[in-house]
């Protein structure tokens, strides 16, 4: 089963990745493993423990399935005040 | 109305506070955060917001709203700057009304408190040395 997902990067990851975006097909079984490929492949500094999930703008779980027409952001701690 | 909102450009507090006042409100307080500059012991030149809008106007109505759940207040507002700032700008206000000044402290003080430890914007500081850098406390 894949999923076709958009991931947003924000801040240092952005930074990072080069792009504030992408969509993609993802076979990843979670949203655990999905960053950790992403995190192979750009080269994130940042570990999971870190950060924070989110999915269509709220905070999800990091044992969540990826889901179809999804939008995903992985959260930096926050600097907001 | 919205009660958390993102702004690009410089915002007016006087008019945010006249917003909230009325007949009901006894107590107003408000919390305002302004770029200093200086950081960790670095000279700060000045900073740039970034958020994930659609997130952190979500969440910062849920703060907004659990807030008027939590303490006996009438209303609370916020607003954050997003964008480029210099050394001294209004970077983030909290305004609260109450009936009495106690639950509009304690309501202004939970609200800055959930902003800075849950709203997805993220401060990228520029140094008087030339480096720059995102803050990802913790």
């Amino acid at each position: 089963m894949t999923a076709r997902v958009t991931v947003l990067y924000f801040a240092s990851l952005r930074d990072v990745a080069e792009i504030d975006h992408e969509t993609f097909d993802t076979a990843a079984p979670d949203l655990r493993v999905l960053y950790l490929e992403l995190r192979a492949r750009y080269g994130f500094p940042m570990p999971v423990e870190r950060l924070r999930v989110a999915v269509d703008g709220a905070f999800a779980r990091w044992e969540d399935v990826p889901r179809d027409g999804s939008e995903i952001a992985f959260i930096p701690p926050v600097s907001g005040g | 109305m919205a009660r958390f909102s993102l702004s690009e450009v410089p915002f007016d507090v006087a008019t945010l506070r006249a917003g909230l006042l009325d007949a009901r409100v006894g107590a107003y307080a408000s919390f305002e955060g302004w770029v200093r500059d200086h950081n960790d012991g670095r000279p700060v030149d000045g900073l740039r917001y970034e958020a994930y809008a659609t997130m952190a106007e979500r969440e910062g109505e849920a703060i907004l709203a659990e807030a008027c759940a939590r303490f006996p207040i009438l209303d609370a507002r916020c607003v954050h700057r997003t964008g480029d700032l210099a050394i001294g700008e209004l970077a983030v206000w909290v305004g609260v009304t109450a009936a009495h000044r106690d639950a509009a402290f304690a309501a202004c003080r939970f609200v800055i408190d959930e902003v800075k430890a849950r709203v997805p914007i993220w401060k990228h500081e520029r140094y008087a040395d030339g480096d720059a850098g995102w803050l990802h406390p913790g």
